[in-house]
């Protein structure tokens, strides 16, 4: 499925067929007036998607005050790091008031080390725990594996809604709200999604590889260590990195479950930020710091890898 | 029998045609825990709680079909319901439309994979993000798009606050946020289309649009049928966006139907009739999605 995406694209010169014939029209070099037009349409699409990024910098490095006097300046206004202190509580609550932030302590670093083990600990486990599953869907014979596969997908068609109240009350009856352990749990364990995506790879790795370590004597369990897992790497680490993504991102059901400090994630303490403006108006300064750092990790990482999440994107889709 | 988990030497030649039951249980095991405690169990609980009456303190109480009568005598709910489906209208038309668009161009004009990169950024930022950054862009006194709005000649808009406005504003704000995803996957769609068909196509003198119409859109429209029937189920679970900007308001404009859910449950603490609220976006997630395969017949296509 990963090669079918690249398959020739237009304009390559093709390996079957007719060689280009040199077209009539060739010669005469006329103004591409389709090309110009299509090349503006895509540079306006890439300014609206990239502008609130820059945005996001301009005013996080603005001050407040000075950002009311001129707020059409695409310069960042009294550039200042007067917002990022505020975030990481660098600032004394009087500097911070006079600045315009609201001078409610936010435990920033608190937050970013919650999410840090909320997405870890969920992409490590449920990748494992979900790559065990598709082995046994993939390879191993046993009676009833067809219909306790299909029992996985349909549980794709739940929408996450549906579970989340009774899973509330499910982790409240274990006493784990506000716990990070009660963030994770209900997603620790199981992706259906990520048991069929593997599944398909699984499927992919030639049989007879595996036979010759059997018949060499190993058991299935050290096949699947020493075989299945290292030669489905890519896959592996490309669901890792959605998984984590998402994890990072994921925000109603943390809002749900955490309400403190000590649960408290970054996307839920952004939401918190926001609600707490000042009498003066919202801190725009800070919060715009906020969301950047927020966001940083996720931005870094994918520029690490851009090239193995862009062309996964094809098939992770299509679930 | 208990050979083939533990026994690495013992069975030496080729009986490996044998039963792994023992083994897969384990393999499955751990899956299987997640999903029966945290799928199965609570898709049951909740059609159970959706028939009591619950608070959380003192156990659910039977009370029948009480809280779906309530339901249907409820305006809010409807109000929701019909706010929701605007929501999605706009969301799933407008994104549809422009991601349709992005992946042409980028079909015919390069591969680039920066520049696919560079679509995608915003879909890594989480909702929450991308819903205080617009907060800020469309501020109505200080933020840029209101000041771009009277610099072209309009006046302000106070996005956030109008009953009008609101929805679309955040129907769009998600189109941001979705538009690259989408348009990938409708790319990924495009590349499997063979390019010698738009060879011929030009060899027989058609135009770019003539070949969008005629080739592009019958092509695709398999893979477009499937991410309409993915992206429509993700446009009805909208609540962060709103969770964060207006919390359902001015009055209820902007009261999605997860909003609502999570206002029932966690401010009324009506956790049954919270219950009967998400079997009614359940059931209507099953009808959208079912009459969606049906008429789209997703599975099929035209280039089999």
């Amino acid at each position: 499925m990963t090669t079918t995406s690249r398959t020739v694209t237009d304009g390559a010169p093709r390996p079957t067929g007719a060689p280009d014939r040199p077209m009539p029209r060739r010669p005469r070099k006329r103004i591409p007036w389709g090309k110009i037009a299509a090349w503006t349409a895509m540079v306006i699409f890439l300014l609206i998607t990239l502008f609130p990024f820059y945005w996001m910098l301009r005013t996080a490095l603005s001050s407040n005050n000075a950002l009311a006097t001129d707020p059409s300046s695409l310069l960042p206004l009294g550039l200042n790091f007067g917002g990022f202190e505020r975030v990481f509580g660098l600032q004394d609550v009087e500097t911070a008031i006079s600045q315009g932030g609201s001078g409610a302590s936010i435990n920033f670093w608190r937050y970013l080390l919650n999410t840090v083990i909320v997405a870890t600990l969920i992409t490590v486990v449920q990748t494992f725990s979900c790559a065990m599953a598709a082995y046994a869907f993939s390879r191993l014979r046993w009676r009833g594996r067809e219909t306790v596969f299909l029992v996985f997908l349909g549980s794709l068609m739940i929408p996450q809604i549906f579970t989340l109240l009774p899973n509330f009350i499910l982790i409240k009856n274990l006493g784990l709200v506000d716990t990070l352990f009660g963030i994770m749990l209900p997603t620790l364990f199981i992706s259906s999604f990520a048991i069929f995506f593997l599944r398909q790879f699984f499927n992919n790795v030639p049989r007879e590889i595996e036979e010759a370590a059997l018949i060499d004597g190993a058991s299935k369990v050290r096949v699947f260590f020493t075989l299945i897992l290292p030669m489905s790497s890519a896959p592996l680490a490309t669901l890792a990195l959605l998984t984590y993504m998402s994890a990072w991102n994921e925000y109603f059901w943390s809002l749900m479950v955490s309400y403190t400090d000590q649960s408290r994630v970054l996307t839920v303490a952004l939401g918190v930020f926001r609600a707490q403006s000042p009498g003066t108006g919202p801190d725009w300064s800070g919060l715009m710091a906020a969301t950047l750092i927020a966001a940083a990790p996720m931005l870094i990482l994918f520029a690490l890898f851009a090239k193995k999440i862009v062309n996964s994107i094809g098939f992770t889709g299509i679930k | 029998m208990s050979t083939v988990t533990t026994s690495t030497r013992s069975a030496p030649t080729r009986r490996r045609r044998k039963d792994d039951t023992k083994l897969a249980l384990m393999f499955i095991a751990p899956a299987t825990v997640g999903l029966l405690v945290f799928l199965v169990w609570p898709l049951l609980t909740g059609i159970y709680y959706s028939f009591t009456e619950y608070t959380t303190l003192t156990p659910p109480e039977w009370v029948g079909l009480d809280n779906y009568r309530q339901l249907l005598a409820d305006p809010i709910f409807w109000t929701s319901l019909r706010v929701t489906l605007l929501y999605v209208v706009i969301n799933i038309v407008v994104q549809t439309a422009v991601a349709l668009v992005i992946a042409v161009l980028m079909q015919r004009l390069t591969q680039s994979t920066i520049l696919r990169s560079l679509v995608l950024a915003p879909y890594l930022v989480s909702n929450v993000v991308a819903a205080i950054v617009f907060l800020w862009i469309l501020d109505t006194q200080l933020g840029i798009f209101n000041i771009f709005l009277q610099w072209i000649g309009f006046d302000p808009v106070s996005f956030w606050a109008s009953e009008t406005w609101v929805i679309p504003t955040i129907a769009l704000v998600n189109v941001w946020r979705h538009m690259g995803y989408t348009a990938l996957l409708l790319f990924a769609g495009l590349q499997s289309i063979p390019a010698n068909l738009y060879e011929a196509a030009r060899t027989d003198g058609a135009g770019e649009i003539a070949m969008f119409r005629r080739i592009t859109i019958p092509l695709l429209r398999p893979i477009l049928a499937l991410v309409l029937i993915m992206t429509i189920i993700g446009s009805f679970q909208v609540f962060d966006t709103v969770s964060v900007t207006t919390q359902g308001g001015p009055a209820d404009a902007s009261r999605v139907l997860q909003m609502y859910i999570y206002q029932n449950a966690f401010a009324e603490y009506e956790f049954g009739y919270a219950s009967a609220l998400s079997v009614a976006l359940l059931v209507i997630l099953m009808i959208v999605t079912f009459t969606q395969y049906w008429m789209s017949n997703a599975g099929k296509s035209d280039l089999d």
